[in-house]
């Protein structure tokens, strides 16, 4: 039985738990270096010259903040919630991934590291990483899985003209879970030298709470243009969620403002019913896979089950151990959107927005059209645009049976 | 006294080091898997290791995880390698080989810690070797372990260093399982010379009995560890050996199961040649 604590922002413990939920399982050999991972954390963040140099880098070369927009078009056709967009989509290399990223590599340098890995879904987080391991000279190792090499082939070729070598994973399911299990057996061999940068809130403590303090700027942006704008709080927040880093990044600072409702959407697949889904809260149950225990798409014995999703990026049998909390705690609602619905929302904002966005946020618009016409007119919802379409246009224009 | 701790009390008074041999359940089949285990004490297996298959074995090579997904395909169940087990104990008689399930923690989770090592000891499992369980977290297992009588055997590493090996040995018994390699199994061999530093330090802070793995391929390589080391574990070229024997189909092939068991019968010939002080 869960008690709701004071404060819904204090976590994980000291042991790197979230209730439950996190922890830290991993092989031993990997353990000494997490805990030095997470002395070199805890020093540099309270360091203001590492701060001093992310805002440096965050504000100059990734192009923060980003702007927060009213998506006028789309509050009108929908008729209700007054709707604003946080543009994470315009950040430099086109998601959100680049906050957590040059977090990270500012950390490995520091740390005196010499290689840099890092797994990737969509592809978005690997050229992230590739990106700032070309501005600071390290070398890069992206494991991608081989069906998602093919769907996104526009960032794996990003990734390799930016330096970084791609390796294609043909185990298991060859999605973003194989990647991961792939670069955790190259770690194991690299450990001394390689720093692994996790792309999400997810993995061994201290990255669920590392990856959240380093996307945390979506939320603090937030709160400062919203009142801005419009002189109070949002009432409502909408984010998508594989491993649920950019939802976490823009929760994180509301997390105790009791106003504001907080809703997060995984990838529904193919309907929740038919099995063929992402969405490990709605239709998972606790496990450990990857260093932490959390919801997980899984049979009655353990083993885990491929995820299905449209998007790259949410095709992940997991989540973020501080969104399994926060579904127990009850404090964030979690609900899902389906391969269909995600693309006619996708074709949605194309048309009335001139915006094209990822298949990954298309998902949290999928359920912004169902939401906001419920919601009177001046409620104020945020939904994080954290990624932008263009690495999937061949895939939309495919399944879409467009002649290009 | 654990079956474990005899054994390695007997091996001790034998004046020689033991051969653990991990195979995984299931593998290629349920049938043929338990054919080899049932052979294993008699090609001079010491101590068996026995795999749970787990869809995403990360601290795993290639041979072992294509032997995992041949036994999950096969249809391995929990319930099923408990079953292996208790065949192995009514049917062989054998009261002493000591039988060790490796894997990974979520199969345990899954079921509960205190049901799985409860059946786990009714099917006469004697321990456990948990590669994601550090002890860091496991709190949550051991209470379980130690009221069915079931040895916790820890991994420890190169990195492992003297600072942390406390810590880890708090939780250890039956005995201490070293990593001889930075990765995952069946991919790099240490050097005879970095196993007896590595065990000359280890043995500084535990009186277990000490066994080595990863890497190990030949019976020359287990003699080497077996010079320092009161055992030699071999996995991955052992599961190499069963995927030898499979037909284009992923049938078993009539030589599988001998096969398999004149190259643990080679490896037990390498450590038995070693006389111990």
């Amino acid at each position: 039985m869960n008690v709701t604590p004071n404060s819904f922002r204090t976590g994980p413990d000291e042991r790197g738990h979230f209730g439950i939920f996190g922890g830290r399982y991993v092989a031993e050999t990997l353990m000494p270096l997490i805990l030095d991972l997470e002395k070199a954390y805890n020093t540099a963040k309270a360091d203001p010259a590492f701060q001093g140099e992310l805002q440096r880098l965050s504000l100059h070369y990734a192009g923060r903040p980003s702007p927060l927009y009213f998506a006028e078009r789309l509050t009108r056709h929908l008729g209700g919630a007054k709707i604003y967009f946080k543009r994470d989509e315009l950040n430099h290399t086109g998601s959100h991934k680049i906050n957590n990223v040059l977090g990270q590599v500012l950390l490995a340098k520091r740390m005196g590291k010499t290689r840099v890995i890092a797994e990737t879904g969509a592809g978005q987080h690997g050229v992230a990483t590739a990106t700032a391991c070309a501005l600071f000279d390290i070398p890069c190792v992206v494991f991608m899985g081989a069906v998602d090499v093919s769907r996104q082939s526009p960032n794996v070729v990003r990734m390799k003209m930016l330096g970084a070598e791609v390796r294609p994973v043909t185990a298991g399911s060859a999605t973003l879970k194989d990647a991961m299990n792939e670069a955790l057996r190259d770690w194991v061999a690299t450990c001394e030298t390689t720093f692994y940068c996790i792309g999400t809130v997810a993995g061994p403590h201290p990255y669920p709470a590392m990856v959240r303090d380093f996307q945390s700027v979506i939320g603090q942006e937030t709160r400062k243009q919203m009142m801005d704008a419009e002189g109070r709080l949002p009432d409502t927040l909408v984010a998508c969620i594989g491993g649920g880093s950019n939802a976490m990044g823009l929760f994180h600072p509301f997390l105790d403002d009791k106003s504001v409702r907080i809703v997060g959407v995984e990838a529904g697949g193919r309907g929740i019913e038919t099995g063929e889904h992402a969405a490990s809260l709605s239709g998972g149950m606790p496990g450990v896979l990857h260093g932490n225990r959390t919801y997980l798409l899984q049979d009655k014995e353990g083993q885990i089950i491929e995820a299905h999703s449209i998007s790259a990026g949410l095709d992940y049998p997991g989540i973020g151990p501080e969104h399994s909390w926060l579904k127990e705690l009850g404090r964030v609602e979690y609900v899902s959107a389906t391969d269909d619905e995600a693309l006619a929302a996708f074709q949605l904002l194309c048309k009335l927005e001139g915006i094209i966005p990822a298949l990954e946020p298309a998902h949290a618009l999928a359920h912004v059209t169902k939401l906001a016409p419920t919601l009177p007119a001046d409620n104020l919802l945020v939904m994080n645009l954290c990624g932008r379409g263009d690495k999937d246009v061949f895939a939309v224009a495919e399944r879409l049976g467009m002649k290009v | 006294m654990s079956r474990i701790a005899r054994r390695f009390a007997t091996l001790a008074a034998d004046k020689r080091a033991g051969l653990v041999t991990y195979v995984t359940a299931g593998d290629p089949d349920i049938a043929v898997s338990y054919e080899i285990l049932k052979g294993l004490p008699a090609a001079g297996a010491d101590l068996i290791e026995l795999g749970m298959p787990f869809t995403d074995p990360m601290a795993d090579g290639p041979s072992i995880q294509l032997a995992g997904q041949r036994a999950l395909k096969a249809g391995i169940t929990v319930d099923a390698t408990f079953d292996m087990v208790r065949r192995f104990r009514r049917e062989t008689g054998d009261r002493d080989t000591p039988i060790l399930l490796m894997g990974y923690y979520n199969l345990v989770y899954r079921r509960g810690a205190e049901r799985f090592c409860r059946e786990a000891q009714e099917a006469g499992i004697d321990g456990f070797i948990l590669v994601d369980l550090p002890p860091e977290e496991a709190d949550e297992l051991k209470p379980h372990a130690v009221k069915a009588g079931i040895d916790t055997v820890l991994l420890t590493a190169p990195t492992t260093d003297d600072a942390r090996l406390p810590a880890v040995l708090r939780y250890a018994s039956g005995f201490v399982y070293f990593v001889s390699i930075l990765g995952i199994t069946g991919t790099a061999s240490a050097s005879e010379d970095a196993v007896r530093n590595h065990v000359a330090r280890l043995r500084r802070h535990t009186s277990l009995p000490l066994g080595v793995g990863f890497g190990i391929k030949t019976p020359d390589q287990a003699a080497a560890v077996a010079r320092h080391a009161d055992a030699a574990v071999v996995g991955s070229a052992i599961v190499d050996r069963v995927k030898a024997g499979l037909d284009e189909q992923g049938r078993a092939k009539p030589d599988l199961v001998p096969g398999v068991l004149a190259y643990v019968k080679a490896l037990s010939d390498g450590v038995r040649g070693v006389r111990k002080g």
